[in-house]
């Protein structure tokens, strides 16, 4: 092949293509609109080499990995030759060959990268057998199931666990056609430090970690004639929906979501936004008496569970600094079953809550111990948005031509405060919006309170109302977490309020959404939901005369010991609960624990 | 990073285990030296301790066990007071590996499922290559390298210590 190499490019099969500051070759090759395929690579994360289907022909260099080469000029690459091609054809076989084949049962069929990458390179048959036996699935955490039988060993998943979340509750373990990714000493993912954030089940290309599944308990309460099933949808999830129906990323799909939950068998649809707004009521109370009295501060937000779960393993000093608000999931819950049982004359057992959520963490933050009354779960079962997908297609509804219909009255209404909530920083700024009145004694224009927005994983922020300066600090990533909890420990930095979530972006980047090839899907959800909160009437939780209606008659003064009763809890470490405690056997903390995984 | 807010394992029988963490500066760069220290102290690596390791280095546990279990070195498991160590390397098995296997642990009534002796007293063990080619086919008994071993000689090796620890 002819090779005319101008300065400051790399010839792509032929063709010249500029560099631009690209992180390495691939990014290049797929720049130039070559898409080569890979498991292994993610923008995210640390560059693994290890699938060997994005190598490339480099003349002078031979045969090397796109993802580890660095995009230099005037190299002449080529993408497409036999040899290349028998290599990565090879490669997918011999990963087909020890694969649990049973796609149509896959929770991954359809969307499985292994199956996109085989028809992608027309694989059309396996030519070696299978030499491991089958192993049995994990199925010990309440938010994921491991599938050691689809493994491709591509390592995403332990590198975001380590890299991004900073926990390492996977990894590689034993060696050559032994290696497998395996929580620490080969035990289940719901016995180790995993927090249930998901991200590797999202990051996942095949079946082997994927989210546990709810649908049939919720189909089941539906049928049930008996029970009467109650519906609460977070924020998130109505941006995302659409996207596993073909829509735009960002389509703000709430009508047709209420519909078609209607259509399944909803007797109520509520908004997780009202208990937001909730949400917001309780902890700027709260944050305003920590304020004024100097203790415990900064004041942790607590809505996100996979953070709860990381603080209390990693940071127990810091727990009592974390907001003993409930979750907006935990509080509509908690409400919903004090009031909805007198109210329909029904017991407590008979309303099944279902929540609809974009997070895998809340399966396990509903099945915690604290939020059980007499046994009876606050909310007794959570689907992802993809669950619900999954659901809607199941009953042949055709989500497109749905007719829009509203959220119940009065829990579905909301403020944008609360629907802002799934996004970071909308926590932050939600409070934000009540605190500022509080402290100035007049309303504050909601466009002077942004400052939380952004993109960035750290963010700091500061306001002054009159002669009060409020710090805030909004955090996403959990590794970025314990980075400000250090600095934060070390006297490095002073802020007042601290918000956390574990998820890309918030929970609109949660491991229930609809899985997106890139972040460019979950920043249209984060503007949409900016978007929702823009068109609604009301701006500010405060102004929430539902919420306020709920006060007057269910929950009494906001921080009062009624609300308090209803809607905040207590989180204990999870340090003593390791089993080389001396005290192990007869420490509460463990009797505690020992009821969570309630499978 | 975060420090534990209180000691979470038992003090007593830690103590060698902080010992080595102690010699090796609790860095985590030494957990290769750390783990092989406590393996030479425990025969082997039990989780609980290397859960105590991973806590003190600030490793997650499962890098630490990711570790353990990538070396053929490091055992999980207990093993007995001996090892025996076959070489099945190219040259070993070449030279007729398989049938000293065999007689060994035939001998000791062992299998490839089982490693171990009943009575803790033997463990016998294939590795890949001992690097002792022209001694080849090779058997490690404890730390004593046997050169040009036969199926017989094995046996009497086993027997010889069997006796020795019948006398003690």
């Amino acid at each position: 092949m002819k090779t005319t190499v101008t300065a400051n490019t790399i010839q792509i099969d032929g063709r010249a293509v500029p560099v631009n500051g690209e992180r390495n070759l691939l990014e290049l090759i797929r720049k130039s609109g070559i898409e080569l395929p890979t498991f292994c690579y993610h923008s995210d994360l640390s560059v693994y080499g290890a699938c060997r289907l994005c190598l490339v022909d480099i003349q002078g260099r031979g045969i090397q990995g796109a993802c580890s080469t660095p995009a230099e000029a005037g190299l002449v690459v080529r993408t497409q030759t036999e040899e290349l091609r028998d290599i990565r054809r090879i490669a997918v076989e011999l990963l087909l060959a020890n694969h649990d084949q049973q796609c149509p049962t896959c929770p991954k069929s359809a969307s499985c990268r292994l199956q996109g990458i085989a028809r992608q390179l027309g694989i059309r048959h396996v030519r070696f057998r299978p030499v491991h036996a089958p192993e049995p699935l994990d199925e010990s955490s309440v938010s994921l199931v491991r599938d050691p039988n689809k493994c491709v060993l591509c390592g995403d998943c332990v590198r975001f666990c380590g890299e991004i979340q900073g926990i390492g509750a996977i990894d590689f373990a034993y060696r050559g056609h032994e290696a497998a990714v395996l929580p620490a000493f080969g035990k289940g993912l719901g016995e180790g430090e995993c927090v249930n954030c998901g991200q590797c089940a999202a990051l996942c290309p095949t079946g082997a970690l994927s989210p546990r599944p709810e649908t049939n308990d919720v189909w089941r309460a539906l049928h049930d004639a008996t029970k009467t099933v109650v519906v609460q949808v977070a924020p998130a999830v109505r941006v995302a929906l659409g996207e596993a129906f073909g829509m735009m990323p960002g389509t703000d799909t709430s009508g047709r979501l209420v519909a078609a939950l209607k259509r399944l068998g909803a007797a109520r649809v509520y908004d997780t936004a009202f208990s937001a707004d909730l949400t917001v009521l309780e902890e700027t109370h709260e944050f305003l008496e920590r304020k004024a009295s100097g203790e415990r501060l900064p004041l942790f937000t607590s809505c996100c569970p996979a953070w709860v779960k990381f603080a209390e393993q990693f940071a127990p000093d810091l727990l009592p600094n974390l907001s003993t608000c409930k979750s907006p999931q935990q509080m509509l819950g908690a409400l919903c079953k004090d009031t909805l049982p007198a109210e329909l004359g029904l017991a407590r057992e008979q309303v099944v809550m279902v929540s609809v959520m974009p997070c895998t963490a809340k399966k396990f933050e509903a099945k915690r111990p604290e939020f059980k009354v007499g046994g009876n779960p606050d909310v007794d079962h959570v689907i992802t948005t993809q669950e619900l997908a999954h659901m809607i297609e199941e009953a042949g509804l055709q989500f497109d031509e749905l007719e829009p219909e509203s959220f119940d009255l009065p829990m579905g209404f909301k403020t944008g405060a609360g629907v802002i909530f799934g996004n970071s920083g909308g926590v932050s700024e939600a409070v934000l919006r009540h605190a500022s009145e509080v402290v100035a004694g007049h309303p504050v224009p909601v466009s002077e309170l942004c400052m939380t927005r952004g993109e960035e994983g750290m963010r700091f922020a500061s306001v002054e109302i009159g002669d009060v300066v409020l710090k805030l600090a909004v955090v996403y990533g959990l590794r970025q977490a314990r980075t400000l909890v250090n600095r934060i420990r070390n006297g490095e930095l002073a802020v007042d309020l601290v918000e956390v979530m574990a998820c890309p972006g918030g929970c609109v980047g949660g491991a229930g959404q609809p899985v997106t090839a890139d972040g460019q899907a979950r920043r249209q959800r984060t503007r949409s939901l900016y978007e929702v909160d823009k068109r609604l009437d009301l701006h500010k939780s405060q102004d929430n005369h539902y919420v306020r209606e709920s006060y007057r008659r269910h929950l009494g003064d906001i921080g009062g010991p009624r609300a308090h009763q209803v809607l905040h809890t207590h989180y204990a470490s999870r340090r003593c609960a390791s089993e080389g405690c001396a005290a192990h056997a007869t420490c509460p903390q463990v009797a505690l624990r020992s009821e969570e995984p309630a499978i | 990073m975060i420090a534990p807010a209180e000691p979470s394992v038992e003090a007593e029988p830690m103590l060698k285990v902080r010992e080595i963490l102690d010699r090796h500066d609790h860095r985590a760069s030494r957990l290769v030296p750390i783990l092989q220290a406590v393996q030479e102290s425990y025969r082997y690596l039990p989780a609980e301790v290397l859960t105590y390791v991973a806590q003190e280095l600030d490793v997650p546990a499962a890098r630490v066990f990711g570790v353990a279990t990538f070396y053929a070195h490091f055992a999980i498991v207990p093993k007995g007071k001996h090892v025996i160590r076959l070489c099945d390397g190219t040259a070993c098995h070449v030279k007729a590996s398989m049938p000293i296997l065999d007689a060994i642990r035939s001998r000791l009534g062992l299998s490839e499922q089982q490693a171990t002796t009943p009575d803790m007293l033997f463990t016998v063990e294939t590795v890949a290559c001992l690097g002792a080619c022209g001694l080849a086919p090779v058997v490690v008994v404890d730390e004593a390298v046997h050169g040009q071993m036969t199926p017989e000689g094995a046996v009497e090796l086993v027997e010889r210590l069997m006796a020795q620890e019948a006398s003690t």
